[in-house]
């Protein structure tokens, strides 16, 4: 099914029986779902670019290369910077918006500015009993009604189908560099970034690689002020070494590129930073890769690896973005039944993309 | 402004409710004298009041549990209460319900300045909970007005923003994670120090849920290291329109200003006779303040002052040092004060897409002489937040109402040119009867289906936030 409009979703949701399994760009296979492909791919185009309002929105099946297009003709950008999952999970196809939004996506700098459920301003949507629903709109500061907006960002199509999304967007920099501290273990690495996170130099992404033991740290911003910021930043720093100024791939770290191809499974897992180094030693991966100062592991392990046992006492969650096991940690008791609550609610058939979320 | 016609079977059995509450909380924790109940009896919006049947004051998440298990087996209403600073009446009680306030609930139970945040039990104030890190040269960064009172509770309920949030964005996006006690007394546990939680994101559902899918007890708050200055400019234009593309052409050069105010002439004008900040007599005032070290200042100020130069400006005043920064913020800062000299005001706060400005400060200024009630506009125009405030007599007859048909008709102006009701203040019950102009019917219907989840009898802050007659099946069920 590939509805061409809002109205036109609607009328097929409600007429059809069995389960949905709903697609953008099919670019991030996680979850094991089955049922009729539904895709929003009809439902593309920017409606309203209103660069002096930071403001932009957009069908939910507009390609995000799109998006990324208009905005840089006004130097703007998705300041989340959205990863793109090809390479890991080895598909193809264009990225969408909606599906960005469904699996609330973000990268390196959601650490400083935010996720995208943080960005999006507004959504409509039809769920699961074919209501057209809005929630939130294009401006930035909004509080009327329930902000279903932030519960449609990754619930993963569970509440209903995305057919457009606000967002507010900000200005791209004039100049970027990347700091690169080498040799740390992953527990000094992390105190470093913590360090770089606590300081007032606004640092905009934060990464380690064990693997090659060089820890990253991104400055953004206009050239005199990155200039003055990166300087201040290699004099706090001191104390963890020399700071030497590198290309900074950070594409490469956002989309996790260095597990593509590679055999087993992938978790993506989030706690405390502080804590993060300990549980990576304790996961059995074959490989790890810390994001967000460490808050955010990137952990490729051998296929079947039970990650959530290794968790208990550790405060966070795991998620397996790709593998066979079960995609999202369990919630406690309490939590589950409100999910479950919602989800009856919003797709009185369980009909939406069924189990994918528990 | 209507409110249910309270439930007289529960206020037939207050002895009864009172004297099962006293079992599990201190005596000074229960406030049922009828004299004493009127200490609760409003909030911020003080045209409404109305006594509680009575008040609890619980010290910690058990004691909250507690009296929600009570109140949920024998049907009477709750009213959570932060600081009762709302201006919207979001804890305006009802005359059968039991208000429960936090107040006494404000610790801070942890700070990690490595992982950067702080745990507080919510009845904490906001600014204080920027006095428990600033010494480490940290702060938390929503900052509304009331700040030095309201509590981050209530900030929580309603998502509290404030003039930084252009950069630093408003409650939701400084919240990490909430104990929360449900309705029925169930304690859950959402988010944490960490980022993201998974499952549905129902820490974004809950905050600027105006109390009604449960009671926050305790909040982990993102805390942020404190930028090494700020700075802030002052300029002056004579007209709203040319005010208004200053504002999207800083925006378009990329500079990102933590705040950018603005004020116009009767707004102006009586802040000039109150605090005397000398500010210049114009149509339209910008504050706009960066951040940085005193170099990026400097660069960024530049900038800002070259766009503005560009326009015409009557005053471009820069801020040399704290001293001049202090003046340039002390007019904006006593703004509310300034116009409550005057009379009373009703502050509202829609938000509008930022190009719609000049439109919608020309067709208040139109409907302020159709009205026969002075209006003054603050706004927070980086994010187009406005907070016009109307003027009115609260002892002449019929005034109150003719402001709220007023401002009634600028929040519809709000909506109509694709912005929404309220920005911050929250809808409580000062908005409630407007949600029809900004959704639909199916719209109101998915957002109170959550509140079927969280709270299945509709016991908690019920009469607010949707219009009575769309709540009523559920209320009276």
């Amino acid at each position: 099914m590939t509805p061409t409009s809002e109205l036109e979703l609607s009328d097929m949701i409600k007429a059809v029986n069995g389960p949905l399994r709903i697609v953008g760009g099919g670019t991030r296979p996680i979850g094991h779902v089955m049922g009729e492909v539904l895709s929003t791919a009809a439902l593309s185009g920017i409606t309203l670019h209103e660069p002096g309002a930071l403001t932009l929105v957009a069908r939910a099946g507009t390609p995000v290369v799109d998006i990324e297009a208009t905005l840089a003709t006004q130097n703007q950008r998705l300041a989340f910077e959205p990863m793109d999952h090809r390479a890991l999970m080895g598909t193809s196809g264009q990225p969408t918006i909606g599906g960005v939004v469904a699996a609330n996506i973000s990268g390196p700098r959601r650490i400083s500015v935010g996720a995208c459920r943080d960005f999006l301003l507004g959504v409509r949507f039809v769920d699961g009993a074919g209501n057209i629903v809005k929630n939130g709109g294009r401006v930035m500061k909004n509080v009327t009604g329930y902000d279903l907006v932030k519960l449609m960002a990754g619930a993963y199509g569970t509440l209903g189908v995305l057919t457009e999304v606000s967002f507010k967007v900000l200005p791209a920099v004039e100049a970027e560099t990347t700091l690169t501290l080498s040799g740390l273990d992953d527990t000094t690495a992390i105190q470093a970034m913590s360090a770089g996170l606590g300081s007032p130099f606004e640092v905009t992404g934060v990464a380690h690689d064990p693997a090659q033991s060089l820890t990253h740290f991104r400055l953004e911003g206009f050239a005199a002020s990155v200039a003055y910021r990166a300087d201040a930043l290699s004099k706090l720093l001191a104390p963890f070494g020399i700071m030497q100024d590198t290309a900074g791939d950070w594409s490469a770290i956002r989309d996790v590129t260095a597990f593509a191809g590679k055999t087993g499974d992938v978790w993506r897992i989030s706690v405390k930073p502080s804590e993060a180094a300990a549980l990576a030693a304790k996961i059995g991966a074959d490989a790890v890769q810390y994001d967000w100062g460490g808050g955010l592991i990137w952990a490729l392990c051998p296929v079947g690896t039970d990650v959530r046992t290794a968790m208990i006492g550790t405060a966070g969650h795991a998620t397996l973005i790709r593998g066979t096991g079960q995609t999202f940690h369990p919630e406690p008791a309490p939590l589950a039944d409100i999910s479950t609550g919602l989800r009856a609610r919003f797709d009185p058939r369980g009909i939406l993309n069924t189990g994918i979320m528990g | 402004m209507q409110m249910p016609i309270p439930d007289a079977s529960v206020i037939e059995h207050k002895d009864q409710i009172v004297a099962r509450l006293l079992a599990v909380l201190p005596r000074d924790a229960v406030i049922a004298d009828v004299v004493e109940t009127r200490a609760y009896e409003c909030d911020g919006l003080t045209a409404y009041r109305c006594p509680p049947m009575c008040a609890v004051l619980p010290s910690n998440t058990d004691e909250v549990a507690s009296v929600l298990k009570i109140c949920h087996e024998l049907g009477v209403p709750v009213v959570p209460r932060g600081s009762g600073t709302s201006l919207a009446g979001g804890a305006l009680p009802t005359a059968d319900c039991v208000i429960l306030g936090v107040a006494k609930m404000n610790g801070v139970i942890e700070t990690n300045y490595d992982d950067r945040y702080i745990r507080v039990q919510t009845g904490r104030t906001n600014l204080s909970v920027t006095g428990a890190v600033e010494a480490n040269g940290f702060f938390y960064a929503p900052d509304p007005s009331s700040q030095l009172a309201c509590a981050i509770a209530g900030n929580i309920a309603m998502n509290s923003g404030g003039a930084h949030c252009l950069k630093y964005g408003v409650t939701t996006n400084n919240l990490l994670g909430v104990t929360m006690v449900m309705m029925d007394g169930t304690v859950v546990d959402i988010g944490g120090a960490y980022m993201d939680a998974g499952g549905l994101d129902l820490l974004g559902v809950i905050c600027g849920s105006e109390g009604q899918l449960g009671v926050v007890t305790e909040a982990t708050l993102r805390i942020l290291p404190k930028p090494e200055g700020a700075r802030p400019v002052l300029i002056g234009y004579d007209s709203s329109e040319v005010a208004g593309q200053v504002v999207t052409d800083i925006i378009k050069a990329g500079v990102l200003p933590v705040a950018i105010e603005f004020m116009d002439r009767p707004c102006i004008e009586a802040t000039e006779n109150f605090a005397h900040a000398g500010y210049p007599m114009c149509e339209a005032l910008l504050i706009v303040e960066v951040e940085g070290s005193d170099a990026e200042i400097d660069a960024q100020l530049a900038l800002i002052m070259k766009i503005a130069a560009k326009h015409n400006p009557v005053e471009l005043r820069e801020a040399k040092d704290a001293d001049e920064a202090g003046r340039i913020w002390l007019g904006r800062k006593s703004a509310f004060g300034a116009m409550g000299q005057i009379n009373d005001y009703m502050c509202l706060d829609g938000t509008i897409p930022v190009s719609e400005l000049p439109y919608v400060l020309r067709r208040i200024s139109e409907m302020s002489k159709e009205f026969g009630l002075d209006v003054g506009n603050v706004f927070h125009a980086g994010d187009g937040n406005m907070h016009p405030l109307i003027l009115f007599d609260a002892n002449k007859e019929g005034d109150l109402e003719l402001c709220e048909e007023f401002g009634a008709e600028i929040l519809k102006l709000c909506v109509e040119v694709g912005g929404c009701l309220t920005g911050e203040h929250g809808v409580g019950i000062e908005k409630r009867d407007l949600m029809h102009v900004q959704f639909s019917a199916t719209d109101l219907e998915a957002q109170m289906a959550v509140k079927d989840v969280f709270d299945p009898k509709w016991l908690l802050n019920a009469a607010k936030v949707f219009p009575l007659d769309a709540s009523e099946p559920r209320r009276v069920a």
